[in-house]
């Protein structure tokens, strides 16, 4: 396909792909900000929630948000050698930000897999429904960021397509940041 | 010449360089299902559309002679059974909003119009549109596909509150419960990749010189609907995953004994569902503007104004939806504020229609059948919007709620919307779709065969909520409040004004197929109208604008000015002595 006239206008002065991603993002703070806004209400009406609470595992919260934050470090190290145009060291942090995501992902999976030996499945009690639900509507988010990203950063090796670096980076962090409220709520309030 | 102008002339370079690809001739498939072009894609949403709404008119009419006739085997469908009663009910609710509304107003109308009216060749990003209509399809074949399952479609009306749509003991559509949400929630994800296109494309591809109020109203509307939709469909697509898994899970967010909230559903789906009606308002209102502008042959009244009220619109919309859980037990302090809020939005509403009644007067006024639609939309919307405020003050509605009035006034609202301003959109750019001319006669039978019937149906059902009909009853004669002398009758009557409706869209049928075939050809600008898509050849081949993409000059509304002998001006038309 030929591409069009219309995708290299640019009146707002922002590259069409990144105005887009910023798009995309409005409409994910819609549907986080619905799953969040359902849970905190639900969490006010039900003070005894926080014995179910007591059981998820906090330092592993923890661990993962260090991993993710520092996973956005290396987005943005990514970010800056594209600018350089340097897109083999801009594919390299993008497999390092990569490397956060699977390491984010592996340790949600032993965390997860031990509290259902525990018995806190998704339909013990709607505190652990909300827990599943938010964190696996999140971990589908980081899934997809980390698939997104392999693509870019095979473009990248290349030097082809490297204002994308910026854009999956824009992503990423959002990710990060929709954890950042994750975390608190889901872990750290009893 | 000044510098746009030579902006122009690089413009014209790229504008050769992108519809290359019309050198060579696609296949079928390529051509028709495949197609990354906005103008095949718009057709590929309008005719799944109708072909949606030939399902919604079906249903309407099978259920609807079941509450004439209660009993009796209906021609052409049989005996309908309670079951029955209940998946026709919501099958028709969801498949008109959700497979007939939006698809049409907002993705059909947008994908053809808006490149075309902002001057580009293309949306941003043609494949992300070609996307959008493949997954919007495959959420109308999930729709359909659950009138095959076990217990069949999903009976728990378009609303689909829980307990009801949770529970498979209480809809008893176990199966069919979740290929609806699933089907939703997919025809979300469809228009939110058309919707980020749209608005990305009208920031950033506006022809040159094309300032944001030279934008016409019509794109601006579904700019603006495409955004609203965007920042209230995630608490629902949030709470359609919630509802699946408490269908099939065992989850409990929708039920107390777990923990859960019913009424959580209904602020979720109700933040959506009340922007939803501003959602496809906009793009309606939009389409009578550029319609009553051309056949007034005079400026918009207050253009900027139209816009900053529309604005206004979309953000009050957010702050009304409890509107509709005055009797789900919300605290009375509650229902006095969104009493407010909700008298409040029908100002910024009525005042559009006060502009578009200015636009009208001193205009010189034809009356085409577009034009006839146009006229129509402001008369029926305004008395959907008068029976709106008995609704929204909460000591009223108290009394209305789940009455036929208040069914009678969603669809005063919801048919000018969906059908008459829809209307008015086909008839007006048929000529620049399909390259040829509708005819006026069979459209203005189909005008009159329409209008009169649908008010014949509705008046009658307004009639029926004061006196306390309740909606969706499967059979009346077991509800001896509801058969007092002459309820029944204003039922049957109420029906067959439906049956003569149905029977009308036949002419438009016919003269819509005829004419795309074998109507008279149309010239580029048949209407003498100013936008942009009327600078483009009937119909515009791919690439848009084969003499190149144009420069904006003007406003859209530049209609009987003094200096010119004409009376329109055309957005793209050079100065004289520039």
């Amino acid at each position: 396909m030929i591409r069009p006239v219309a995708t290299t206008r640019e009146m707002t002065g922002m590259p069409t792909g990144r105005l887009a991603v910023w798009w995309v993002i409005a409409s994910e703070i819609v549907i986080f900000g619905g799953v969040l806004g359902s849970y905190i209400m639900h969490r006010i009406g039900h003070p005894e929630w926080e014995y179910q609470a007591a059981h998820t595992n906090t330092m592993a919260g923890a661990f993962n948000t260090v991993v993710l934050l520092t996973s956005s470090l290396a987005a943005v190290l990514a970010h800056n050698a594209a600018e350089q145009k340097n897109g083999p060291k801009a594919a390299r942090f993008l497999m390092l930000t990569c490397l956060g995501g699977f390491i984010f992902l592996v340790v949600k999976s032993v965390e997860w897999t031990n509290e259902i030996h525990h018995g806190y499945t998704l339909a013990s009690s709607t505190f652990w429904s909300f827990y599943y639900m938010a964190a696996g509507l999140h971990g589908l988010h980081v899934i997809a960021g980390m698939v997104i990203m392999l693509f870019v950063a095979a473009d990248a090796r290349k030097n082809k397509e490297l204002q994308r670096v910026e854009n999956i980076g824009i992503y990423w962090h959002f990710v990060d940041l929709v954890w950042i409220f994750l975390f608190p709520l889901l872990y750290i309030a009893k | 010449m000044s510098s746009t102008a030579h902006g122009h002339a690089a413009s014209v370079g790229n504008g050769h360089d992108a519809p290359a690809g019309h050198h060579h001739n696609p296949g079928f498939i390529e051509k028709y299902l495949w197609s990354t072009d906005h103008k095949m894609i718009g057709f590929q949403y309008l005719f799944t559309g109708m072909a949606m709404a030939l399902i919604g008119g079906f249903t309407v009419y099978a259920f609807r002679m079941q509450i004439a006739f209660p009993g009796m085997s209906i021609p052409g469908y049989g005996r309908v059974t309670a079951g029955d009663y209940n998946a026709l009910v919501t099958t028709h609710g969801t498949v008109m909003i959700f497979w007939v509304a939006m698809p049409v107003l907002i993705a059909a109308l947008g994908n053809y119009l808006i490149p075309l009216m902002i001057g580009c060749d293309d949306m941003v990003f043609p494949r992300l549109n070609r996307l959008s209509y493949q997954i919007f399809l495959v959420s109308a074949l999930v729709l359909i596909s659950s009138f095959f399952v076990e217990g069949g479609a999903f009976g728990g009306a378009w609303t689909s509150y829980p307990p009801l749509s949770s529970k498979s003991q209480y809809n008893l559509t176990g199966v069919g419960s979740t290929l609806w949400v699933v089907a939703v929630a997919l025809e979300f994800v469809a228009f939110l990749l058309g919707g980020i296109n749209f608005v990305t494309t009208v920031m950033n591809s506006r022809a040159p010189g094309m300032k944001l109020w030279d934008v016409p109203i019509v794109v601006w509307m579904i700019v603006l609907a495409s955004i609203l939709f965007m920042a209230s469909v995630g608490p629902l697509v949030a709470g359609a995953v919630m509802l699946i898994f408490d269908q099939n899970f065992h989850t409990g967010f929708f039920d107390p004994v777990k923990g859960g909230d019913p009424v959580l559903w209904q602020h979720l789906f109700w933040f959506f569902g009340h922007p939803e009606v501003y959602v496809v308002l906009l793009p309606a209102m939009g389409i009578v503007a550029e319609v009553i502008t051309v056949f007034s042959r005079k400026r918009l009244f207050a253009q900027r104004t139209v816009i900053m009220t529309a604005i206004a619109v979309g953000i009050i919309s957010f702050f009304v939806w409890a509107h509709h859980q005055f009797v789900a037990g919300i605290d009375p302090r509650m229902a006095n504020v969104f009493s407010v809020t909700t008298l409040i939005i029908s100002i910024p509403v009525a005042e559009m229609v006060f502009v578009y009644i200015g636009t009208l007067y001193g205009g010189s006024i034809r009356l085409t059948t577009p034009m006839l639609w146009a006229l129509a939309f402001i008369a029926e919307f305004l008395l959907g919007g008068v029976t709106g405020i008995f609704l929204g003050a909460s000591g009223a509605d108290i009394y209305f709620h789940d009455t036929y009035f208040v069914l009678a006034h969603f669809h005063y609202t919801f048919f000018p919307i969906a059908f008459i301003a829809v209307f008015a959109a086909i008839t007006h750019w048929f000529p620049k779709m399909f390259g040829r001319t509708l005819n006026e006669t069979f459209g203005k039978v189909h005008f009159w065969g329409t209008v009169i019937p649908f008010n014949c149906i509705f008046i009658p059902l307004f009639v029926l909520g004061v006196r306390g009909d309740h909606r969706r009853i499967y059979d009346y004669r077991h509800f001896p409040d509801s058969m007092q002398a002459g309820m029944q009758d204003l039922r049957v009557f109420a029906t067959l004004s439906l049956v003569v409706l149905l029977a009308f869209q036949v002419v438009f049928l016919v003269n819509f197929f005829y004419s795309m075939f074998k109507g008279p050809k149309a010239p580029a600008n048949p209407w003498h109208a100013n936008t942009l898509e009327w600078a483009a050849p009937s119909p515009p081949p791919h690439g848009n604008f084969p003499e190149g993409l144009p420069t904006v000059y003007r406003g859209p509304y530049e209609y009987s000015h003094p200096d010119r002998k004409e009376d329109y001006w055309p957005q793209h038309i050079a100065p004289e002595g520039a």
